[in-house]
Formats: structure tokens, C-alpha cells, sequence
């Protein structure tokens, strides 16, 4: 890295020591045996075998956004893509998009930083890239079209607006600092106009999912601890049965990487919170306080299903919430969920507009999301205080070897 | 002020004026009128004789040497004309204006520079022209420095900024001497026509702060105690929606007067580089807050006309640096054609008869496009101060 970067890169020793917890594994980079970070001063490695963001310890702050090409020009394409990636290299290590590029050049041209991140640590910065089925048709790719980016079916309740959902590709960028990743997505849109332009963007502000064994569970806006069960970095086999795109599932240029699948989902939190603290609790099947499964002690006690109480009732409901989206209730199926909460503000009629920004990445949406949220679509009585107002589906392709750019594999693969 | 957008044409007749910047696309539309056979021009002597009639435009020759280059041009169509000489970009090396029918008038044009131009009769002053190939060969001596080629530029658009305020004079009378009459429908009109010169000089207007808030201030405008709402948009208002008033001409008198002092001011104005090339972006920065948005003409709705007008002026003053941004970054001029294009192609599609379909007829799905369009263009414009100035 060349000319000033934001701030001096943190030596490994020094930032772990001041951090809390995470020892994590820093997610399957190369460089995956050094310790992962999650605080400002920590550096994510940007390059090695899988993308940064997925199983790298969920960072507390997210900016996604999806955007439409407006070229079907390849190498226009693969000119944006290498730039992007060059800029994002070096966002993640803290640094300007280029080299003195907020305030150091030609007084007369804009910035080609927007600056803001100026002084800011790395924070942990991610950016995460997929690339939509809509990427592969303009392209004339369809021959490289993996089979996990098929439409997703309808679900039952889906109030999907198309201005939310969807997409040609796609960038998550997740920090500890909301502006670090704000500064990310700016100057890559920045970068794109003529060749891409945003399609939606979602801001989020509080992790819910923990992707680490040394992160604590977070809660959503429901209050509930949310992912106790997630597929974590620490998993081994299981990341490779459920998150990592194997050989042999679709073409060779996806191998090792993973679909992402989001969905924005708003709550109307405010009918959640004239519900009853029982009846919440019999909802999503754990206790409030703890997160324990209903009858257990302590929240990473296994679910029982099988318990009955007095009366012969399920001690956990059978449409409670986390019997449905659980492994057992669906064949085995688990995913990586690395979602955030949102607030956009309010609606208009005084309430918050605010929910869940689910985010999974998984090997196969239509075998794993696609049979669990059916499932919670059609049973689960959460659904009757949250309804799904976005949805796309990307293809992240694996980690960055020295010197390759995002989507490489696919246009040039 | 920094928001300004105005209306524009509604018959786009511009009489009056060139009508600007062609651009690329129009090739499609422009009849290629051969220029003549008479190979080997003028060359050493006489004026190279042009015959502009309705549907044609015979140049008698498709070359010259650099230099000093003379077309003779006789109008022998029914219709108003004038005749351009286009260099790469379509930027303006000489125009001549308001041919009449009958009239023979002379361009006398310094071109420098050997390469590929375009000739072009503009009948009815209309449209993108009847062009042809026009060459020029080798190289006038003088001293090409960087100084005299960003002189060229800043005369070349001091030259353009002066014909468009030549055509908005007369214009703008008629769409006066409408409201004066009572010709509420005429004065409809007339009032996108007239702003569309307005538009195109928009940032050399703007920078008369007294003159930008008097001519073209919006109603809800901050201003002294005392001072009265006027311009365009007052008489849009009463035109649109409040019916003309005892002062309504007045008002446009005022706006005459006020016109003129607008071109006193110009002639003396000295402009840089650097403010030609700001002026560029300021203009796309007009279209996508005052455009896109319907804010500028919002009780006429008419703001396409404006848009088109704001684009025309950004691309006349890329034009006007185009030698120096070809020198400096030979990238980045394509790019700017291309974007122009695609702008100006998106706008074609909202084309009704001389004018444009209204704000308000257009969908979510329209603007989300236009604002596509000016976002890939206002990105390299906003690049050309730098490589101006590098």
C-alpha cells in the first residue's frame, strides 16, 4: 500500500490486546489461523480462500447495497470491478480509496475520496461481493448461471416491493464504524456511476446474529436473543456442508463461495410490544431474559422438542418460532445468518419503520432457505408482526488470490 | 442562485439562434447532404461557396488547408437559416446566423488545426443540421501552447455565450410582446423557447447575483423586504395558473430590460478555464436538482425543456475545451461523448413535436432513468476542471 492510508495499520499484537473477547477464527482467509479482530483498530485480511464478511465475527454495523448494471459492456464491467477491488483493498486497511486521494491532489478536481473516513480506523471493515442472476444475463453468461440463483418462490404473506429487492450485484460492507462502512459503499457507488447505478441500500446498526463462538448473542428488535444456533466460524465440516459452495453443486467459478440471501423484513414493533411476555416467549420458543429454550436453564441448552408439560401441551410450541426454523424440524438444514436490525426512520403514521435486515449466507438457498422459510411463512405466528418487504439473492463468489479482482472467476474463469 | 432551471422550448422555432450543439445522435435525423465535388476546396483563394436550401446543403468543397477558411453561404430556401462548422464533439469552430432567404453571408473561420469537421445548414435554424464531412488539411503555423489553446477555448465559448444571448434578446421580446397582448396561449408557448437560452448560459448568468434572483427567482424565494417576486417564473405563475395581471407586463418589461443588461454584462465578462469547466458541471448539477425533480417549472411543468437546454450548455462548454482535454487526458473526451449521447439519446424519447413531454407526465420509472443518465455524465464532467488544469 502506497501514499497515506487513514490511519497506520495496527500491528496484530497490539490491537488484540485491546480488545475484548474474539479469538475467533478470522474467517476463512489464508490467513485464517491469525486471530480475528472485531475492534476499530483491527484490520480484516481483504484476499485468501473465502470473501471477508461471511464468516469473519459479525462487525455491529452494515451498509448493503444492490445495484442494477447499466452496461452490458464486459470490459466496461471488468474496468469498474478492478477498480472496485483495488479501492476496496485498501478501504479495508484503513486507507483512502487512493493514494492521497481525499485532499492531496489537484485543487481544481473533486477528491477522489469522499473523505469522510479520513482519520477513521479500519474498524474491521468488510466488503463482501455477489453478483446476481441479472449480472449473468446482460453479460451473455447464462452457460455460468449457478442453479442457486433461480427465483425464489413466493412465500405466504411476502410483500415484496420491487424498488427493494433484487439486484445485478451487490456489496456488504460491515465495520464497527457505521461512517467506515458508509465511506466504503459511497465511493464504490461513486466509482460505478456510468456502469452501475444503486438499485437499494439498507443501512444497519446492531449485529443479531453471532457468527463466532466468542461473540455473546445479540438481540433483534423483538428483544429476543436471535441466532443462538448459527453456523459459526468455529464449525469446521459444518461451514463446508452449509455455507461454502462445494465442487460438483454448479459451475467451477462459484466453487468455495457461498449465496447470500436477503431479506428485509419490517417488524411493527409496536403491536409486538403490547403483546404479553408469555405469549411473546411461546412466539420464538425461548425466555426472554436468558434466550434459554422454553424448560431449559441456560440459552445454548439444547431445544427439547419432545418435552410435554402438565397438560400434555409442547413445552415449546409446535409453531413456535425456533421449532419451525430449526435444524430437526427441517431434515438437518442450517444456515449462516449474519443479519442486522434496522430503523428508517417512521412510516408516516408514528411508528418506527424498523424490523430485521436478514442476511444467510448459505450453499444452497433452495435447499436450505427456501424449505425454512416456507416453513415460518406458513406456520410461524411471528408472521403475523413482521411481514418481508425486500428479497434478492447473490452469488459471493470465493476469496481473492494476489492481484485478482471481484468476479474474476466468472468473467474470465 | 443555486437553483435555477427554466422551461424550455416549446416551438422549438429558435429563431434567432443557432440552435446549438447538435449532438451526436443526430446523425440519425440529419440527411447527409454531400458536400459538393470540387475536391481541393478553396485552397489558396476564394471563399468556398455554400448553397443552403430547405433539404440540402452543398458545400462546393469537402476540403481546405488549416488556416483561415471563408464559406460563402446563399440561402436558397424558403426558410431562415444558418451554417456551423463543427469540429470533434461537435464543438462550434464558426457559425454564421439568421440567413435569410435570398442572403448571402460570409463565415470567415481560424482552423488552426488539420483533422475531420462537419459542415452543417441548419434551415428553419433547427435540429441537429444537414451535415457533411468537411477536412482539413495540414497545420496553420502558430505557436500551440498550452495558454493559447486554453485562449481558444475561453474565446470559443465567450463566442458561443454571446450568440445565445442573441437569440434569447428577440425571443424573449416575443414572448414579452405576448404577454402584453393578452396572448395568454402564444405567451405559453413562447415561454420554453425563450428560457431555453436562458438555460444553456445559465452559469454566466448566475454569476450576475443581482441579475439571476430578478430574472429567474422561484416564488418562495428568500428576499428583502420590498422586493418584489419577477422573471420567468412570475409570469409563469400568472400565465399557468394565476391568469395575467394588471402588472403582468410590466413584469415583462422589466424582464426585457433586464435581459439586455444581462448582455451589456457579457460582453465584458472574462471568463476562465476553470470557470468554463465548473460551468459545465454546474449545469448537470441544475438537471438533477432542479430538473429531475420538477422543482424549476412547476406550474409549467416544462422543465425537459430546460434539462435539454442545461445539457446543450454543459456539452457547449466541453466543446469549447475539448483540444485541451483531448492533450491532457485522451480518455476522458470519448467518455463524455458517449454519456452526452446517451443523455441526449434518453431525452429523444420524450420528444413531443418541437417540444418535450411535461413534467408531470412523466413516471417514477422516467426520472429514476433520467437521473441514471445524469449521474454517468456528471462524474467525468466533474473531472474536466482537474484535467484542464493539470
Amino acid at each position: 500500500m502506497t501514499g497515506l492510508s487513514r490511519r497506520h495499520l495496527f500491528g496484530w499484537a497490539g490491537a488484540g490486546a485491546a480488545l475484548a473477547g474474539v479469538g475467533a477464527v478470522a474467517g476463512c482467509s489464508a490467513t485464517a489461523e491469525r486471530p480475528a479482530l472485531s475492534g476499530a483498530e483491527s484490520v480484516v485480511p481483504f484476499r485468501g480462500r473465502h470473501q471477508a464478511g461471511i464468516v469473519t465475527p459479525a462487525q455491529d454495523r452494515l451498509h448493503f447495497v444492490a445495484l442494477d448494471l447499466t452496461t452490458d459492456n464486459r470490459e466496461r464491467v471488468i474496468g469498474l470491478l478492478e477498480k472496485w477491488t483495488a479501492a476496496a483493498e485498501r478501504m479495508v486497511a484503513g486507507a483512502e480509496t487512493t493514494p492521497g486521494g481525499a485532499v492531496n491532489r489537484n485543487p481544481d478536481a473533486p477528491p477522489d475520496d469522499t473523505g469522510e473516513a479520513l482519520g477513521l480506523p479500519a474498524s474491521s471493515l468488510t466488503l463482501t461481493f455477489g453478483v446476481g442472476a441479472g449480472l449473468i444475463e446482460k453479460l451473455g453468461l447464462t452457460d455460468r448461471m449457478p442453479p442457486g440463483l433461480a427465483p425464489l418462490p413466493a412465500f405466504t404473506g411476502d410483500q415484496l416491493d420491487p424498488a427493494t429487492s433484487g439486484g445485478d450485484l451487490c456489496i456488504q460492507a460491515c465495520s464497527q464504524d457505521p461512517q467506515v462502512a458508509v465511506h466504503a459503499v459511497r465511493n464504490l457507488v461513486r466509482m460505478g456511476f456510468g456502469t452501475t447505478a444503486v438499485r437499494w441500500s439498507q443501512l444497519g446498526f446492531g449485529r443479531t446474529s453471532s457468527t463466532s463462538t466468542a461473540q455473546a448473542t445479540p438481540r433483534n428488535l423483538f428483544g429476543f436473543k436471535d441466532g443462538t444456533h448459527n453456523v459459526k466460524a468455529e464449525d469446521g465440516a459444518e461451514l463446508d456442508r452449509h455455507v461454502w459452495v462445494q465442487p460438483g453443486d454448479g459451475p467451477a467459478w462459484l466453487d468455495g463461495g457461498s449465496y447470500l440471501v436477503a431479506r428485509r423484513i419490517r417488524m411493527h414493533i409496536e403491536i409486538w410490544d403490547r403483546t404479553s411476555l408469555s405469549e411473546q416467549e411461546r412466539i420464538i420458543g425461548r425466555d426472554k431474559g436468558e434466550g434459554a429454550p422454553l424448560g431449559e436453564q441456560s440459552e445454548f441448552d439444547l431445544a427439547d422438542y419432545t418435552a410435554t408439560g402438565p397438560t400434555g401441551e409442547p413445552v415449546i410450541p409446535t409453531i413456535a418460532h425456533i421449532r419451525l426454523a430449526s435444524a430437526d424440524n427441517l431434515g438437518g438444514v442450517r444456515i449462516l445468518r449474519r443479519g442486522y436490525n434496522f430503523v428508517d426512520g417512521s412510516d408516516g403514521q408514528g411508528h418506527l419503520n424498523a424490523g430485521l435486515f436478514f442476511i444467510a449466507f448459505l450453499r444452497d438457498p433452495h435447499a436450505q432457505f427456501v424449505p425454512m422459510q416456507s416453513a415460518l411463512a406458513n406456520s410461524d405466528d411471528l408472521m403475523e408482526y413482521i411481514e418481508h418487504t425486500g428479497s434478492a439473492v447473490f452469488a459471493c463468489p470465493a476469496g481473492l488470490g494476489e492481484g485478482a479482482y471481484w468476479g474474476q472467476s466468472l468473467l474470465e474463469g | 442562485m443555486s437553483r435555477t432551471s427554466r422551461p424550455g422550448l416549446r416551438t422549438s422555432v429558435c429563431t434567432g439562434a443557432l440552435a446549438v450543439l447538435a449532438m451526436a445522435g443526430c446523425t440519425s435525423t440529419a440527411p447527409q447532404a454531400t458536400g459538393g465535388d470540387a475536391g481541393g476546396g478553396a485552397a489558396g483563394g476564394g471563399p468556398i461557396a455554400v448553397d443552403a436550401g430547405d433539404t440540402a446543403c452543398d458545400v462546393s468543397a469537402a476540403d481546405a488547408p488549416a488556416g483561415t477558411i471563408t464559406f460563402a453561404v446563399s440561402n436558397t430556401g424558403s426558410k431562415v437559416t444558418e451554417f456551423y462548422l463543427y469540429g470533434v464533439g461537435d464543438r462550434i469552430m464558426g457559425e454564421v446566423e439568421n440567413i435569410g432567404p435570398g442572403l448571402t453571408r460570409q463565415l470567415i473561420v481560424e482552423v488552426p488545426d488539420g483533422g475531420d469537421y462537419e459542415t452543417a445548414c441548419k434551415p428553419g435554424m433547427v435540429g441537429d443540421g444537414i451535415r457533411a464531412p468537411f477536412a482539413v488539411t495540414g497545420t496553420a503555423t502558430r505557436s500551440v501552447d498550452q495558454d493559447t489553446r486554453l485562449a481558444e477555448a475561453t474565446a470559443g465559448y465567450k463566442r458561443w455565450v454571446t450568440s445565445q444571448i442573441e437569440a434569447f434578446l428577440p425571443k424573449t421580446q416575443e414572448f414579452v410582446d405576448a404577454v402584453k397582448a393578452g396572448d395568454v396561449e402564444g405567451a405559453k408557448a413562447l415561454f420554453p423557447v425563450s428560457r431555453t437560452y436562458w438555460e444553456r448560459i445559465e452559469p454566466v448568468a448566475e454569476s450576475f447575483g443581482d441579475l439571476d434572483p430578478k430574472m429567474d427567482g422561484r416564488e418562495d424565494d428568500e428576499r428583502d423586504p420590498g422586493v418584489e417576486f419577477t422573471g420567468f417564473h412570475r409570469l409563469e405563475k400568472d400565465l399557468w395558473v394565476d391568469g395575467l395581471q394588471p402588472d403582468s407586463g410590466a413584469i415583462g418589461d422589466q424582464l426585457m430590460a433586464d435581459a439586455r443588461d444581462l448582455q451589456t454584462r457579457v460582453a465584458a465578462l472574462e471568463l476562465t478555464p476553470v470557470q468554463l469547466a465548473n460551468g459545465a458541471k454546474e449545469l448537470l448539477d441544475e438537471v438533477a436538482t432542479g430538473k429531475i425533480t420538477g422543482e424549476e417549472d412547476r406550474y409549467s411543468h416544462t422543465d425537459l425543456w430546460d434539462f435539454k437546454a442545461n445539457v446543450e450548455g454543459s456539452q457547449g462548454a466541453v466543446a469549447a475545451l475539448r483540444p485541451v482535454i483531448d492533450e491532457k487526458d485522451p480518455t476522458l473526451g470519448p467518455l463524455l461523448d458517449e454519456r452526452f449521447e446517451a443523455v441526449d439519446d434518453l431525452l429523444e424519447t420524450y420528444r413531443v413535436g418541437d417540444g418535450y413531454k411535461l413534467y408531470t407526465e412523466l413516471t417514477a420509472d422516467d426520472t429514476r432513468k433520467m437521473s441514471d443518465a445524469v449521474d454517468a455524465l456528471g462524474e467525468p464532467i466533474s473531472q474536466v476542471a482537474g484535467v484542464v488544469t493539470a
